[in-house]
């Protein structure tokens, strides 16, 4: 089961990726410079979402890639989302 | 004249090779978010003493590796694509310029670690296990995790440079792609971490 047609990124395409991801990553520098207090952390790691979806998508090529993989790091990412939301879980109520 | 019917080609499955790897990097995903998931539960119990000991981290330098990281990751993606369209000159080129900028990376690191070095913070130190508990916390897992993200580059490294050669002697080529488009896809991983890595503890002051 793999797909016959191989999709070859076009370099443009991957330039425009890194300029997006180089913004992004000056965007973090300059709003975790202000006093946002506890809402820094969760814009910085908005923010690196973000960064970390368009990797995955563009230079890790599951953009084109077939159901199974994005439902595969889909799962994964969910699984460590209820690791991390049970762990705290444990440690706000002890 | 060589008789190429005697030469019989290995059965190879890329598609299964490519899955092996992403399995692999879902494995290495959970090791590096397992570290994370330490440094957010102890962040939340020592919330000023990991804002005050980030102060001591360099943002320009820690800014300079983000963008190390980000370009290679992009002519690491170039070089597969040039692969794919036989420009192995290119792909060659692409591939150097990649890990190049991984050994810039390791250079920065060493002068970051060095100047801890230095001033006597590192695992173990006198000076380091005096800390306040918190302190102790964030530096401990700056160097843990720093540290296995270095080690995660150099490995990348070797399998990127083992691609050149290969690339180099014609075993990797436009029909058999394989090794270079996953050993790509972990220079991906390592540059996923590294975002995560970045803001999480240099930018929290």
């Amino acid at each position: 089961m793999h797909k016959d047609s191989t999709h070859i990124s076009e370099y443009k395409t991957l330039g425009i990726v890194l300029l997006i991801l180089l913004f992004l990553t000056f965007t973090t520098i300059e709003v975790t410079s202000f006093h946002l207090m506890a809402a820094t952390v969760l814009v910085a790691l908005i923010i690196a979402g973000v960064k970390g979806y368009i990797v995955l998508t563009y230079f890790m090529h599951l953009k084109y890639e077939g159901i199974l993989l994005r439902v595969l790091v889909g799962a994964v990412f969910l699984l460590y989302a209820v690791i991390v939301t049970i762990t705290f879980f444990d440690y706000l109520y002890r | 004249m060589e008789n190429h019917s005697n030469h019989i080609e290995e059965p190879r499955d890329d598609y299964a090779a490519k899955l092996g790897m992403w399995l692999f990097i879902f494995t290495e995903l959970l090791l590096f978010g397992g570290l994370f998931l330490v440094y957010s539960i102890f962040r939340f119990k020592f919330p000023t003493q990991f804002h005050q000991a980030a102060l001591e981290l360099n943002v320009t330098i820690g800014a300079i590796n983000t963008v190390i990281l980000l370009v290679s990751s992009m002519t690491v993606a170039m070089s597969l694509a040039a692969l794919q369209k036989n420009n192995k000159k290119l792909a060659k080129i692409l591939l150097l310029i990649t890990v190049f900028c991984a050994l810039l990376f390791l250079v920065n690191k060493y002068f970051e670690w060095g100047v801890k070095f230095n001033e006597g913070l590192y695992p173990g130190s006198d000076l380091m296990l005096q800390l306040e508990h918190g302190s102790l916390l964030y530096f401990s897992l700056y160097f843990f995790m720093t540290g296995l993200h270095a080690l995660h580059i150099i490995i990348g490294m070797i399998i990127l440079l083992v691609a050149y050669f290969k690339i180099n002697s014609g075993k990797v080529n436009i029909g058999k792609y394989a090794l270079l488009e996953n050993g790509a896809l972990y220079w991906h991983l390592v540059d996923l971490i590294w975002i995560f890595l970045f803001p999480l503890l240099y930018l929290i002051s």
